[in-house]
């Protein structure tokens, strides 16, 4: 937690991606791929075209708000793993709004993203109030909540929501869509949409809220040291509940974007889709910070995009790219480049003395 | 012979260089005082010696012959022991595990707890430590975890031991019994390497002394040829006051009043056990007593840090205690906390957010939801010249700065709020003259503006300078009220230690 608590520059972050894509390049060789070819798919694959890139932009969207969730957590000393679960509250709160009220095109969009973000911060509320109140460990709370939050949505959609004889709900109605033409014909018709406006929207926010406003003085000072916080006389709890909150409302619009913008219906799910997860390793790499974070988001939207060109035109399997993804954690994570940097500073002051 | 010889040693950190050409020479059998403000280099010089640091000039010899010593194993075979200002006790494993941890010596693969044990027990009466082999580091009292500390050198073979700043976190008595083992040590044959900033213990108990400042060795001394003057000038680099200037106090109104106060800790036992106590305007109130008699519990309870059980707290005759801090800080508290890093500062904000931890919220730090930055900036940076924190920029992190400029960030955030009651806890705890000079005259002028002081210290030379009233604090009560003016050591020392006062 310290650790991953830590500020990493973008000089750590420029050599992790470098040294775990060098790891990536031997894991392809000794599967006996060539990974000059396999890196080529991958970039030009994902940012050459305007369709691929409108995907990229796509696939990045919900990475920067899971990665803006779990990085105003970490800002106040919390480890929201529950972005996960909290998407998925969410999708399930857009999907009713869009399918079940009847609302004009444009108001039923916005209600749509809004109470997916409620539901998202209600489902970080909980973990939050626990860790507060209880002084429950939040990792643990969120993990369950992420399988409560998934077995419900499946009971939900197999029961109530879904089609006779499919295991899918019915698609919202274009009132409530986030995909609008303009973008769509700028992309080469891609399903690239407005949820790319409201995460960098939500960048500015989180910069913003933690670094002009006295909630964000707050958060940082319980997030640094909660026994000076209570000392100066800031309601710790209040705060720890605040940012889960707040935490879960990103999650939830990260979860909204995915339903009201790129699948627009609900399908039993048999597993977690890891963008929730994805989200920490943004934070990590992006330093919590929201440029930072857009960055990060934007390489694994690469990545994730990329390595379905890469599997078509390489034949290399995707799946060597999360190698790649994993790398960069464990290199970020271990601060690989500070103690590279250190020795290369160590032998350069030798060489002068 | 010599014992220790370190010869032109020069280490540098990223942007300063902490050891400068330093020479030292210690000769067998001596206590030599390694003597110097906070971040003069002592430890740095202590850490090249222990191991943990390597120098980029200078040589270091034992017994007259040249080593290299790579790590604290290698200093450990040469038989050198440091015993660390911050005990490293397991703390549920007994007194015998702690000492032979790392130092297992086993039979047929098993360790024998008896040997250790008797082996143990040996060394503790040849020294006279006092030390039970076989109780729990929890359960035993700070002055024996430090006699605890010693033995582990001792049972490792030292017979060069370096003591970091050991006094910092004794009682009187236990400081009276630790230099009695330093006697005791030396007879056997040890030599000692002292490291302090506090003078008097250099003059009752050290042969020579080494003064560092700024990385550099300013000169080293025979102690019977100096007094505790002289080496305080050596140390500062210019004439230093003892003495606190003060006038009589002229008291005032009651400002706080604390009536039959109960405070129960996580364990349910009342630390805080029916306490009276009473400030008045323009005077400093101090309280004595050993660490752990409620000291700590008393000020979370006035600041609202900690649930009142029973009692009553009263500011200018207003009742605090139902209040949360924020009120409590509102109605004119201000605090300088005994943790300075747990409580005083957040580490990872600059100077300029730390300046206004109380006040953030309020004009012209603040305006509706959005902070004034720049506004805080000038406010610090006023601070900041008023109370010579010495800082590159208001910008910087509080976690680099040094201890003593830490401190007087603090003060300069509490006293400028220009409280009613200031609390003031361990206010000079680890800080070096100069700095502690400093500190207890904005104490006294704050006191001079007819505000009302609470000091608690472990330091008695400080209570005694600095206070108007001494109450003493035993287990949760104020067992007496002495007079600085009139009151010894002694009769303090008794009183701390739970006898009540000889009436007359």
């Amino acid at each position: 937690m310290s650790q991953l608590n830590k500020q990493s520059t973008i000089v750590t972050a420029l050599i992790s991606i470098f040294l775990a894509m060098i790891i990536g390049s031997i894991a392809m060789q000794v599967a006996g791929y060539n990974p000059f070819a396999a890196y080529q798919a991958l970039f030009v694959g994902s940012l050459f075209q305007a369709f691929d890139l409108g995907e990229t932009i796509r696939t990045t969207t919900p990475l920067i708000l899971t990665g803006l969730a779990v990085a105003i957590a970490f800002r106040t000393g919390l480890f929201n793993i529950g972005v996960e679960g909290q998407m998925i509250v969410a999708q399930l709160a857009s999907l009713l709004v869009g399918i079940k009220l009847n609302l004009p095109p444009v108001l039923h969009m916005i209600v749509a993203v809004l109470v997916g973000g409620i539901a998202g911060a209600i489902w970080g509320f909980i973990p939050g109030f626990l860790k507060a109140v209880r002084g429950v460990n939040e990792v643990i709370i969120c993990i369950m909540m992420n399988f409560i939050a998934l077995y419900l949505s499946n009971v939900l959609v197999r029961n109530w929501l879904s089609e006779q004889g499919t295991d899918s709900t019915p698609k919202i109605p274009e009132s409530a869509s986030l995909r609008v033409d303009f973008l769509s014909e700028m992309f080469d018709s891609s399903r690239v949409h407005l949820g790319i406006i409201i995460a960098l929207i939500m960048a500015f926010v989180m910069y913003i809220l933690l670094w002009k406003t006295k909630r964000g003085y707050e958060l940082r000072a319980v997030g640094y040291n909660p026994s000076a916080a209570e000392y100066a006389g800031i309601n710790v709890k209040r705060n720890i509940i605040l940012s889960m909150v707040i935490s879960g409302f990103f999650a939830g619009l990260a979860g909204a974007g995915e339903l009201l913008g790129t699948q627009g219906y609900m399908a039993i799910q048999s597993a977690f889709t890891g963008i929730g997860f994805d989200g920490i390793a943004v934070a990590l790499l992006g330093a919590n910070t929201p440029i930072g974070v857009i960055l990060a988001a934007l390489l694994f939207g690469v990545l994730t995009y990329g390595s379905q060109n890469m599997e078509h035109v390489a034949q290399v399997p995707p799946e060597l790219i999360r190698v790649v993804v994993a790398a960069i954690i464990f290199f970020v994570a271990a601060n690989i480049s500070g103690i590279l940097l250190g020795a290369v500073k160590k032998k350069r002051r030798a060489k002068e003395s | 012979m010599n014992a220790v010889e370190m010869v032109g040693i020069t280490k540098r950190f990223p942007g300063i260089v902490a050891n400068d050409d330093i020479h030292l020479t210690v000769k067998q059998g001596e206590i030599h005082a390694l003597l110097g403000e906070n971040g003069a280099g002592k430890s740095t010089l202590m850490n090249v010696l222990f191991g943990l640091y390597q120098p980029e000039e200078g040589e270091i010899k034992i017994k007259n012959k040249k080593v290299t010593i790579t790590g604290p194993t290698v200093a450990n075979k040469l038989g050198i022991g440091m015993v660390h200002q911050h005990f490293m006790l397991v703390q549920p494993f007994t007194v015998t595990e702690n000492i032979i941890l790392g130092d297992e010596r086993t039979s047929s693969g098993f360790i024998d707890y008896k040997k250790a044990e008797k082996e143990i027990q040996q060394l503790s009466d040849q020294y006279g430590l006092k030390v039970d082999p076989r109780a729990k580091a929890s359960e035993i009292s700070v002055g024996m975890q430090q006699r605890v500390e010693i033995l582990k050198t001792l049972y490792r073979g030292a017979d060069i031991l370096i003591f970091d700043e050991p006094t910092a976190v004794l009682t009187p008595q236990e400081i009276e019994e630790l230099i009695e083992i330093m006697r005791n040590l030396i007879k056997e044959g040890k030599t000692i390497i002292f490291i302090t900033h506090k003078l008097k213990e250099i003059m009752s108990v050290c042969d020579r002394v080494t003064v560092i400042r700024r990385g550099k060795v300013i000169d080293t001394v025979n102690v019977a040829d100096t007094d505790e003057n002289e080496l305080a000038a050596l140390m500062v680099g210019r004439e230093v006051s003892f003495e606190v200037n003060k006038e009589e106090a002229k008291p005032g109104e009651k400002v706080l009043e604390v009536k039959s106060l109960v405070v129960e800790d996580h364990r349910g036992i009342h630390v805080v056990d029916g306490l009276e106590l009473e400030v008045r305007a323009g005077e400093v109130v101090g309280i004595a007593g050993v660490d752990g008699n409620g000291q700590s519990e008393l000020i979370e309870a006035i600041t609202g840090l900690m649930p009142v059980k029973d009692g009553l707290i009263q500011l200018n005759g207003k009742k605090i205690n139902i209040l949360g801090t924020r009120k409590i800080i509102e109605a004119g508290v201000g605090h300088i906390p005994e943790d300075r890093h747990k409580r005083g500062l957040v580490l990872d904000f600059s100077i300029s957010e730390n300046m206004v931890l109380q006040t953030y919220y309020k004009p012209p730090f603040s305006k509706g939801l959005i902070m004034q930055y720049r506004e805080v900036d000038k406010y610090a940076t006023r601070l900041i010249e008023e109370y010579d924190v010495r800082t590159p920029s208001q910008q910087t992190l509080a976690r680099s700065l040094s201890g003593g400029n830490q401190q007087k960030a603090i003060i300069a955030r509490e006293i400028d709020r220009n409280p009613n009651l200031l609390i003031a806890a361990q206010p000079t705890r680890g800080l070096d003259v100069g700095a502690i000079e400093f500190i207890h005259q904005r104490i006294i002028e704050h006191r001079d503006k007819g505000k009302a002081v609470l000091l608690v210290s472990f330091e008695l030379d400080e209570i005694l300078k600095l206070s108007d009233r001494i109450a003493v604090i035993y287990e949760g009560k104020i067992i007496g009220w002495v007079d600085p003016k009139t009151t010894t050591e002694e009769e303090l020392g008794l009183l701390m230690a739970g006898r009540s006062k000889k009436e007359g």
